[in-house]
């Protein structure tokens, strides 16, 4: 925070030496800070404003006698466009999202932290800006280029490898996932690692232990919830990730009993299905509310993860 | 003498095996990614050349070039950023400036975090909902621009405050003193001193409005536009356009027999424009941080 200093004695003195000013300059300079000040709460604005807009579409369908919250939240039947029984249960999407999004963590956070260590404690100098440059231009590629790859070369690898009869399914969609989770793990993890003062290191080698033990009683023990809060921002990033799902993991709404099942979830449902529903119609609701459901899934993890990276710096 | 008994020796090896480990879960993220980008370049090479690019696609769209999609998505960077980038930067000067440590301020902070969060489909909802229905601006590159503005917001916010924030205060009292307002002191010394900061941040997100699907999927890109070869000017601000990202996701989903070396250009395209607008801000700012004097 920088603060100015209003003293009056300075402003005062200014005035006397007749250095005031034109009054048009003054009071441009006061609309312009108006501008910077409602530039400043913009996204507070925004925040609320999705919110809104995006609630307001889904409140009919909550008005609906024949829409039940809890068979929208626990029911596995999805139909849609049905003629006679409209079902709209999205348990399966959530199973969806769940797995895809477990699996990615799996495969992201060993590789990840494995990678954050790497970077923090045994390489250095040109080596470790090289590998941050990488990493940065990793998570630069955009997700439907991720989706397309899934689409292509990882599908073809996994019908070649495990025989599955088709190559979009939930382990697709979680390796992709993780490649795209893994950017985000390895800095937030090389940041929280940093944050352990290097007290601690000397600490340790001045009692001879070796890197390796360093890591594991020292380091790691030290930088848990920063660690975790990489992680969080990860299952963040797997949960909201909608092209690269949407392409990698199949289209079929189902619970998914192994990982060679196609799977489909929250976030490539809306994105799947929003250009067929009409416009108002109970169907484009619903896939409102699933937007809620997001929103509201999203800013939980989001919002633990800031609250604990918060609680480092403050320490 | 020192002699190395078996327990230095274990250790020695404790410590070359977790080197090895650790430098082998690197190499593991980064090799795939190579090999990958490899496979997609040789899968596209027949393709890729200059008449790709200018090209419109033809035969229902198996086969032409991307010229309409190329258009499309510059048009949707351009004004996405003019719109975000100095409401951003504004943004950030209140934040850093202005804003004192107060739990109003916290409460900005908190948006802007949960507003980089908010996944791109939600976004995509909120135009809908915002721009298509209740501002009246229908299926449009409008729409579509201020959903991918509303989008690169935050990250704008972020890395601009990064940028003031390593400007030193000591330049800043130094202003005061002799008597300049607080947008003086902004503007005469702090924004001319993190500009290079600020500008590689607003570049950063060059890359990802373009490579960004989900948010105009449904608010004014479309599969397919009629434009002219080599057209410049094809669209207009209420127009539906088509985009790079939307044409790959489209060539490889939603048409039939396109030829394999078409789809596997088009991403090649986007990656590396992608990629290529990302090193060159790396590369620049990385200069600029070496000829810093403070």
């Amino acid at each position: 925070m920088n603060t100015h200093p209003t003293s009056s004695a300075v402003t005062e003195g200014l005035a006397v030496r007749g250095a005031r000013r034109p009054v048009w300059v003054v009071l441009g300079e006061r609309a312009l800070e108006v501008v910077i000040y409602l530039c400043g709460i913009s996204a507070i604005i925004f925040v609320l404003s999705i919110f809104f807009f995006v609630f307001k579409e889904a409140v009919p369908i909550l008005r609906d006698p024949h829409f039940h919250l809890s068979q929208f939240l626990f029911s596995d039947q999805w139909y849609p466009t049905s003629e006679v029984n409209k079902r709209y249960g999205v348990l399966a999407m959530i199973a969806g999202t769940v797995s895809v999004t477990t699996l990615a963590i799996l495969i992201a956070v060993p590789f990840g932290l494995g990678a954050a260590i790497y970077l923090s404690e045994f390489c250095g100098g040109r080596v470790k800006e090289t590998l941050k440059v990488i990493i940065e231009l990793l998570a630069a590629i955009p997700s439907v280029v991720w989706g397309f790859i899934g689409l292509t070369v990882m599908s073809r690898l996994i019908v070649k490898y495990t025989g599955a009869a088709v190559g979009v399914n939930v382990l697709n969609g979680g390796i992709i996932l993780a490649l795209m989770c893994l950017p985000i793990i390895v800095s937030i993890g090389e940041d929280a690692l940093k944050a352990v003062p290097d007290s601690y290191r000397e600490a340790g080698v001045a009692l001879g232990a070796t890197r390796w033990q360093l890591i594991r009683h020292v380091l790691l023990p030290a930088a848990k919830t920063g660690l975790l809060a990489a992680v969080l921002l990860g299952v963040g990033r797997g949960v909201g990730e909608t092209m690269a799902v949407l392409m990698a993991t199949g289209h079929a709404v189902q619970i998914p009993h192994s990982l060679l099942d196609p799977v489909r979830t929250l976030t490539a449902n809306i994105a799947a299905e929003l250009g067929e529903a009409p416009a108002n119609s109970a169907h484009y609701q619903v896939l409102f509310l699933i937007g809620v459901l997001l929103f509201v899934m999203t800013f939980v993890v989001n919002l633990t993860a800031d609250l604990i990276v918060r609680g480092i710096r403050s320490k | 003498m020192f002699t190395e008994t078996p327990h230095v020796r274990r250790k020695q090896r404790q410590e070359a095996a977790a080197q090895w480990i650790f430098c082998g879960m690197t190499a593991s993220m980064i090799v795939p990614l190579m090999l990958i980008v490899g496979y997609l370049i040789v899968k596209a090479w027949p393709s890729l050349n200059l008449g790709f690019l200018i090209d419109v696609p033809v035969r229902g769209m198996t086969a032409g070039g991307i010229w309409p999609a190329l258009v499309g998505t510059i048009y949707l960077v351009v004004l996405s950023l003019a719109v975000a980038a100095p409401v951003g930067v504004l943004a950030a000067v209140y934040l850093n400036e202005y804003a004192r440590d107060n739990w109003f301020n916290r409460i900005i902070n908190l948006a802007v975090i949960n507003l980089a969060g908010v996944p791109s489909i939600v976004h995509a909802l909120f135009g809908l909902g915002a721009f298509v229905y209740a501002a009246r601006f229908g299926l449009s590159i409008i729409s579509a621009s201020l959903t991918l503005a509303i989008m690169t917001l935050p990250v704008i916010i972020a890395s601009t405050r990064e940028a003031l924030a390593s400007v030193p205060r000591s330049f800043r009292e130094a202003c005061w003193n002799v008597g300049a307002t607080r947008w003086q002191t902004v503007k005469s010394v702090v924004l001319p001193n993190s500009i290079s900061g600020i500008l590689t941040g607003i570049i950063l997100q060059v890359s990802r409005a373009a490579g960004e699907t989900a948010p105009i999927m449904f608010t004014g890109a479309v599969f397919y536009k009629a434009v002219q070869k080599g057209d410049l000017f094809p669209y207009g601000l209420r127009d539906q356009c088509m985009a790079l990202s939307m044409h790959l996701f489209t060539l490889s989903t939603q048409v039939p027999n396109v030829k394999e070396s078409v789809q596997f250009a088009t991403a090649v395209v986007l990656v590396g424009s992608v990629l290529f607008v990302n090193a060159t801000a790396i590369v620049v700012r990385g200069y600029l941080r070496s000829r810093k004097k403070w």
